[in-house]
């Protein structure tokens, strides 16, 4: 094979835990281990553990790497005292999105950006292009450690006990929600985040690939009193589609706008000249021409998938967008998803229609997110 | 794992099988098929009255990750289909060889039945 499949550094333990394993983006990984539902219902209800070694991972340093930052992502860095982390965008000069990234800050002068898998080429490629052109150049150093950099994200209700025993010394149980700090793994330095892809309490653990199957091993047996089970990707898409956390690929991609995906949050407009900038202001301002919505079916009906027809109802019904991201809510026992209609039939509670398999399903806009934790 | 298979019935590579009473032939999935899918969240049935070819597309299963389509291990008219399998997804999960059938054909060809793999054949070619 002229381009065989890359394998995270967790292979033989997927392979172990019986991990069953699909193509995803380039990478061979387990799509779930006993079942998607099974999994889902136990990162919603007490602690699942997910490889995702297959991201990536940028270090940029040096005394500019902050103003660098600012005027390549569409966040505002400037936020971010150390130690604190950020959702974020990287855009083309159209608006379009590169990649959606969490940008940590470890340091005054030091960020660690956690990139998709599928993007590693094309972002650091823009990321050393955009450095080329910055007036302070000399004062930034961009390092791209994803091929020596493993990460798993732990997560679920019951999350916090277990990495206080995991980690004893780093008390990740007392960071707050994006927070990142320093812990030790066998003697080895690694970084604990508390953020996640799920819409559930949890961390995200980074660290060298060396290490990370024992530390897998290792958070397994002492998961066993937390009911911490291996998930896979199904579940993780399962999980963040009823949060309405977009997928690159599916929401965003490169001629589509953060404003269009409905992520404009995370687009600082006011922070001062950033790539992208003035399209994003335009559209902010101006409106955009389709819009990422998210929508529910009535239960029992067909499950929405990716690329799917969306239509207006009623004597003028007609196809007005797609299905970005679709599937049966294990949650909400329906079938729910994201994609992109045109502005005036985005209001909650306007009436849609899918198309699936020549039939069309009746569908309605729903509120973001699609699933809410029940109080406690 | 290998799941037990039926001595009773006959086997398509795509894994739904054929149960024959006389001219009367009922279809389902293998349960090597629920386990590989998961999670049966939706079944799609043909009309009573369709006439399938063998080897046609003429049901859908999906489970949480994805759709996929049934074929007719044999031709004939769909004389039957299983209202409680599409009301309740899960009996496919649960009982593949029983209550979780999808249809049933009035066989045009008898003779084909005996094309499909045996219970012996399929049970290698599922690795059991």
């Amino acid at each position: 094979m002229p381009n065989p499949l890359k394998r995270t550094p967790l292979f033989a333990a997927h392979q172990r835990a019986g991990g069953k394993l699909i193509e995803f983006g380039g990478w061979e990984m387990p799509v779930q281990y006993s079942s998607i539902t099974d999994e889902h219902f136990c990162v919603r209800r007490a602690a699942g553990m997910f490889d995702i070694s297959h991201m990536g991972e940028v270090l940029v340093s040096g005394p500019a790497a902050e103003s660098f930052l600012n005027a390549t992502l569409t966040n505002d860095l400037r936020k971010l005292t150390p130690g604190h982390s950020q959702y974020t965008l990287l855009c083309n000069e159209r608006g379009g999105v590169i990649d959606d990234l969490y940008a940590y800050r470890t340091g005054a002068a030091d960020f660690l950006l956690i990139i998709n898998a599928s993007r590693i080429t094309e972002d650091f490629a823009w990321l050393e292009k955009q450095l080329a052109a910055f007036p302070q150049r000399g004062a930034v150093t961009l390092q791209n450690v994803s091929e020596h950099t493993a990460a798993v994200a732990i997560q679920g209700p019951k999350t916090p006990g277990l990495l206080d025993q995991l980690f004893p010394e780093a008390k990740p149980s007392g960071l707050k929600k994006n927070q990142i700090a320093c812990g030790k793994f066998g003697g080895v330095q690694i970084a604990i985040a508390r953020t996640g892809y799920t819409g559930e309490d949890g961390f995200e653990i980074i660290a060298p690939a060396t290490i990370i199957e024992s530390l897998w091993d290792t958070a397994l047996k002492l998961g066993h009193p937390f009911c911490l089970q291996p998930c896979g990707l199904g579940a993780r898409d399962t999980l963040r589609t009823e949060m309405c956390y977009p997928l690159y690929g599916h929401e965003l991609d490169e001629n589509t706008t953060p404003i269009e995906a409905g992520v404009g949050f995370f687009v600082a407009l006011d922070k001062g000249e950033f790539i992208g900038r003035s399209i994003l202001a335009d559209q902010k301002q101006n409106g955009v021409t389709r819009k990422c919505v998210a929508f529910k079916l009535p239960e029992k009906s067909a499950p929405p998938r990716p690329g799917y027809a969306i239509w207006s109802t009623g004597p003028d019904a007609r196809a007005i967008g797609h299905v970005a991201s679709g599937t049966q809510s294990p949650s909400l026992n329906t079938g729910i998803g994201m994609g992109f209609v045109p502005p005036e039939f985005a209001a909650v509670n306007t009436p849609l229609e899918i198309e699936v398999r020549s039939r069309r399903w009746p569908a309605v806009v729903a509120a973001k997110p699609l699933y809410r934790k029940p109080a406690a | 794992m290998s799941s037990p298979v039926p001595i009773d019935l006959r086997f398509a590579k795509s894994h739904e099988w054929l149960r024959v009473a006389g001219d009367t032939g009922t279809v389902g999935i293998t349960d090597h098929a629920q386990h590989e899918l998961t999670d049966i969240v939706f079944v799609e049935l043909p009309a009573a009255g369709r006439k399938v070819k063998a080897g046609e597309a003429c049901a859908v299963v999906e489970s949480v990750k994805t759709a996929s389509d049934i074929y007719a291990p044999a031709s004939g008219e769909i004389i039957a289909v299983n209202a409680a399998v599409v009301k309740d997804p899960a009996l496919v999960n649960s009982a593949p060889y029983g209550d979780g059938w999808f249809f049933q054909l009035k066989l045009a060809v008898p003779a084909e039945a005996e094309a499909l793999l045996s219970p012996t054949d399929y049970a290698k070619q599922i690795g059991g």
